[in-house]
């Protein structure tokens, strides 16, 4: 167990951001946190990397308790912001040098792990150049090499991709999931995309007011939860008849369509076609991790809460 | 051996930002200049001289202590804009104690400040022909240093503090002008009316610009030692608050 918590508990006078969360996330997982915002898993990464203090509640990463031991948890974690922190004003190569000092890499290996880690984001040939002539992608990749720095344990992303085109993107997932390999790190994520859930974690938790709502892989939470979805128009619909079927996960009207889960459509579709009777319209795709995102979260927007990243929660505080 | 060079990383960041923007070079060479030949001269034309030098002379150290002062307190905006622009996170995760990222920082503005320093020397040597041997620039420049080091903890404090680069510049003149103005920067502090006298005392300043003047032209006030001592209680108090100020931030 590499981030384990116990009640972890915070307040922010009454509401309550985490509310006595317990999670395990094991050695070598790529894990998700997913959540509306304002749901918690921004308090929650900060508490874990020892910036916010926990109202109640215990949490241990890499072994070190957050609380007693936070400059022992801070040598084992690595983090990416939301926003990008490296130094305009200083070239790629100079902001990891002020980080191998920062985080005590010992002098013989520095000048070897700043190749190395340049090398596994492709930044080598800009590494001398000043960053504020460096694209979004390209400051992402540094922030990604700098967090690795250090040999972490743990690495922590917020929102790694926030912003960036959907080429980049997919570099970064590349880098992410090569460094998860290369490196024996374990990965906690916090991102709004669905899709890069899909693509990187191999376990994720959807997190709403606090609390763990669901957590498991991807896979079986598409399959158990969201299954695959028929899209059905049919002039007098039964769908008290449809709920009733076994394979029916859901069944729901909306603006004269059917939406109807079911459990693996290339057994059952022909059964539920057959009980519908005609229809004018049918459509089926698989269900997706948002499918199962808003089963649990709903479809009401949450207001009240501030975007942002976890710096800007703590800067309020 | 990790918070020496955790020290060593936040001051190397700082010198090497200043050495790259250019606006905070010429700025520093700039106002000291407007004061002693500005001032200085336009002034000097109508008092003759003050405890037998020059009146240019005269405000000569007292225009030192105030370019420190100035750019010291004004260090502590740095700390907002960092903060804004999301530099300072990095620093504040990593496994180094708060007082060491303050000593980094406070070491950083010193710098900004005694770079000032040596190029208000070169002035008086060679444009004021104010009376310097090695061992008054010696002294000169550890008393300056002395003072940076306040000044700059006052700013730092101040601006881990507040959020806004705006609040800022209003606290820091209600702070910084005050300071200089009671100080006798400009004038002896022997003849002053009570009230005057009284507020000069308390001034911290009024130490540093005593001290200055004693080294520099040889017209002390106050004792060397009393004028060190002061400021060295002082530099450890306002370390103290900003060591704290730091870990709440």
């Amino acid at each position: 167990m590499v981030i384990k918590t116990e009640n972890l508990t915070k307040e922010f006078g009454k509401i309550k951001a985490v509310n006595e969360l317990n999670l395990e996330v094991e050695e070598g997982e790529i894990f998700g946190l997913l959540g509306p915002n304002g749901a918690g898993k921004t308090t929650l990464i900060s508490m874990l990397c020892t910036m916010l203090k926990p109202t109640s509640g215990r949490a241990w990463v890499n072994g070190f308790d957050v609380v007693k031991e936070p400059e022992k948890v801070r040598k084992s974690i690595g983090i990416v912001f939301q926003q990008a922190s490296v130094d305009d004003l200083l070239t790629g190569r100079e902001n990891l040098e002020l980080h191998n000092l920062l985080f005590g890499v010992p002098k013989a290996i520095r000048r070897q792990r700043i190749d190395e880690v340049l090398s596994i984001v492709n930044l080598e040939k800009r590494a001398d150049d000043f960053v504020n002539t460096y694209s979004g992608g390209m400051r992402r990749r540094l922030e990604l090499a700098r967090g690795i720095m250090h040999h972490p344990k743990i690495l922590f992303l917020d929102e790694p991709t926030l912003g960036l085109d959907p080429q980049t993107r997919e570099h970064i997932w590349e880098y992410i999931k090569e460094l998860a390999i290369k490196e024996c790190m374990t990965i906690m994520l916090t991102t709004h995309y669905m899709e890069e859930a899909e693509q990187l974690c191999d376990q994720v938790a959807i997190i709403d007011y606090g609390k763990i709502v669901v957590l498991d892989s991807p896979d079986t939470l598409k399959k158990n939860v969201a299954g695959d979805i028929v899209k059905i128009k049919q002039k007098i619909p039964d769908i008290e008849k449809i709920r009733r079927l076994e394979y029916v996960i859901k069944a729901e009207e909306k603006d004269g369509t059917l939406y109807i889960s079911i459990k693996d459509a290339s057994k059952h579709l022909q059964d539920l076609l057959s009980k519908t009777g005609p229809i004018d319209f049918v459509e089926v795709r698989r269900g997706s991790l948002s499918d199962v995102f808003l089963h649990y979260t709903g479809r009401d927007i949450r207001e009240g809460e501030a975007e942002g990243g976890f710096w800007e929660r703590m800067m309020k505080r | 051996m990790s918070e020496l060079e955790g020290i060593y990383a936040v001051w190397l960041r700082e010198a090497k930002i200043y050495i790259r923007e250019k606006e905070r070079l010429i700025s520093a060479v700039i106002s000291p200049l407007l004061w002693i030949f500005g001032f200085g001269a336009g002034v000097g034309t109508t008092v003759d001289s003050v405890s037998g030098y020059p009146y240019q002379m005269f405000i000569y150290p007292g225009i030192m202590v105030m370019t420190v002062l100035f750019t010291s307190l004004f260090y502590g905006i740095y700390i907002i804009w960092d903060r804004k622009l999301d530099f300072l996170k990095e620093v504040l995760v990593a496994p180094i104690s708060r007082a060491s990222v303050f000593s980094g920082k406070m070491l950083g503005g010193a710098t900004d400040a005694m770079v000032q320093v040596i190029y208000l020397i070169i002035i008086g040597l060679f444009f004021l022909k104010v009376p310097f041997t090695p061992l008054i620039i010696i002294e000169a420049f550890l008393m300056l240093l002395l003072i940076s080091i306040a000044m700059v903890s006052i700013g730092l404090v101040i601006g881990a503090n507040l959020t806004s680069p705006e609040g800022f510049s209003l606290v820091i003149n209600f702070v910084m002008w005050p300071m200089f103005f009671f100080s006798g920067a400009l004038f002896p502090v022997s003849n002053l009316s009570p009230w005057l006298a009284a507020v000069t005392k308390i001034n911290p300043m009024t130490y540093g610009v005593d001290a200055m003047r004693g080294i520099i032209l040889g017209i002390n006030h106050y004792s060397l030692l009393l004028d060190t001592a002061v400021l060295m209680v002082f530099t450890a108090m306002m370390i103290g608050i900003g060591i704290i100020s730091f870990r709440r931030m």
